[in-house]
């Protein structure tokens, strides 16, 4: 499938203090977004995830290296006509109605008269905002600045989207409905890249990702052949048996009432447990099998970048 | 059409402004104690009317080019809303410009507005209005015109503290320059006097723009004069705004 985006060894530094040092922050990424996907791009504070999406962006300059867009050059205005952006924190006109600022974007992208009304009310609809279409976005709390957000982003229906922590300051509910727009927007043949912290969000709707550590990607590609489907351990809490039972079983982790929380690490344990179990007539009353996920993949090539 | 979407925003955001309002309070105040001037004064009221009058409306504008203008690119940098402008369909160039015209637009609602108060006292004041006033007016907006580039221009790489300094700097070196030119005659001709006219073209001349005391005192003015100081003042704008775009190109928005 063509690659909607295309990063090929895209430097970029900065030059930083008041006696001018050179610091680099992009050392070679190489990536690709291939269409109608869902691309999560991970990485701790500082690593260099919005300094990639600037360069896309045409905000800043790389020093080296180059990225595409649609096949074209990113910084062709025939690429901007494609995609929209979120950016990391909300900073919108706050002297503006959501009405009016969707009606500026909208100007930008030569939307006129019935068209342009139709397209803000069915954004302000799907993001949930009808009810202030009249607020100023300086009235506008975090969560609702994110929505309105989404909906600058989307104004010119987009076949691409970079989404800068799009689910960053809402509150659970919020962040369901966002989570539910993007995977929509896939469903729609949408391509979107999306920058986050809140792995379990990632993990739930992304089908391939990329790690940025200091400035480089340790690990990229699809979820399932970066995370390992082996069982890591399985929690198992057992009542009518004393801890002195389970010795050699595993490590006890609480103990609560008659109650007793067990980590198992080897699979094979677990029949080993249930057999003893038996043996003294106790009850199992939950076996969770934990499988590796993101965050400990995360967790675990952080350490090692 | 992308100009002038960012042009009417600029204006938007301009007159949802504090500062502005502040500033034409001010200058209304300024143009209504011209009539009080007037009737402390022993001579002809009526010039000294058109006197505080004009010059209200040079200084107040100058102030609101300059205060305005140098956050206007500023604050959309300082503030990000830049970042998500600049992911939009257009250039940068286009971006300035549109700034630059939204804030002309604004100066010249301004200076409708203030020439309006000036020439109500003035009407009640000599049951008269004379056409030729609203020709200084005229070179006066031209005046504002570079302004606002210079000011827009300070703002591409600077903060808005350091910016008005710069442009108010650029105002005050503008309308001194012109003593040069007799320092030129009398100097004898050699290095010095080429240094300074080398000097004299570099700086800004915006005495170019001052008709007040020919209106005001009724003079005669050759035709070629206003083309010249139109001519100066859209040859310097038009460089200002230039070097403001080859600046504002290269910026990395971090």
């Amino acid at each position: 499938m063509a690659a909607v985006l295309q990063i090929d060894d895209l430097h970029k530094s900065f030059h930083v203090g008041f006696i001018p040092r050179r610091r680099e922050i992009l050392k070679g990424i190489t990536l690709a977004v291939s269409q109608g996907s869902i691309f999560g791009y991970l990485g701790p504070n500082g690593a260099g995830k919005t300094t990639t999406l600037k360069c896309v962006l045409g905000l800043i300059f790389p020093d080296k290296g180059s990225i595409r867009l649609f096949d074209h050059p990113h910084l062709s205005l025939r690429a901007k006509e494609r995609i929209g952006y979120l950016p990391e924190n909300p900073y919108f006109y706050d002297y503006l109605t959501a009405e009016e600022f969707l009606n500026f974007y909208g100007q930008l992208f030569g939307l006129k008269g019935r068209l342009k009304a139709e397209k803000i009310d069915r954004l302000l609809a799907r993001v949930g905002l009808e009810r202030a279409r009249h607020l100023q976005l300086r009235k506008f709390s975090r969560g609702m600045l994110q929505r309105i957000g989404l909906a600058q982003a989307l104004i010119n229906d987009p076949d691409f989207l970079l989404l800068d922590e799009p689910l960053g300051g809402l509150d659970p509910l919020g962040r369901k409905e966002i989570r539910d727009i993007i995977v929509q927007l896939k469903q729609e043949g949408k391509t979107v890249f999306l920058c986050s912290h809140i792995l379990q969000d990632i993990e739930m709707i992304c089908d391939r990702v990329a790690i940025i550590v200091g400035g480089r990607i340790i690990s990229q590609g699809a979820l399932p052949e970066l995370i390992s489907e082996k069982i890591l351990f399985a929690e198992v809490t057992v009542s009518g048996l004393a801890p002195s039972d389970l010795e050699g079983m595993g490590e006890i982790l609480s103990t609560r009432g008659d109650k007793i929380l067990l980590k198992i690490f080897r699979e094979e344990d677990v029949d080993g447990l249930v057999a003893r179990v038996q043996q003294n007539k106790g009850r199992i009353h939950s076996l969770v099998p934990r499988t590796e996920t993101l965050e400990d993949l995360f967790v675990e090539m952080v350490k090692q970048g | 059409m992308k100009i002038r979407t960012i042009a009417l925003n600029t204006l938007k955001e301009a007159i949802r402004d504090r500062i502005l309002y502040l500033l034409f309070f001010f200058a209304a105040v300024s143009l209504i104690s011209s009539r009080v001037l007037a009737l402390l004064t022993v001579g002809d009221r009526v010039k000294i009317i058109k006197d505080v009058g004009l010059a209200s409306i040079s200084i107040f504008g100058m102030l609101m080019a300059i205060l305005i203008g140098t956050g206007l690119v500023y604050k959309e940098i300082d503030k990000k809303t830049i970042f998500t402008l600049l992911s939009k369909p257009i250039e940068r160039w286009e971006f300035l410009v549109g700034k630059f015209f939204g804030l002309v637009l604004t100066l010249f609602i301004m200076i409708t507005l203030m020439t309006l108060i000036f020439l109500v006292i003035l009407f009640l004041h000599s049951f008269r209005v004379e056409g030729r006033l609203l020709l200084a007016v005229l070179f006066i907006f031209i005046e504002l015109i570079l302004i606002t580039a210079v000011a827009i221009l300070f703002s591409c790489f600077s903060t808005p503290i350091l910016s008005s300094i710069f442009s108010l700097s650029f105002y005050v070196i503008g309308h001194l320059s012109w003593g040069l030119e007799p320092l030129i005659r009398r100097v004898r001709p050699g290095v010095a006097r080429s240094a300074l006219q080398v000097l004299y073209t570099l700086l800004p001349d915006l005495e170019n723009f001052n008709f007040k005391t020919e209106v005001v005192h009724g003079l005669t003015i050759e035709p070629r004069f206003f083309i010249y100081s139109a001519f100066y003042g859209l040859v310097y704008t038009v460089f200002v705004l230039f070097l403001a775009v080859l600046i504002f190109k290269k910026r990395d928005f971090i």
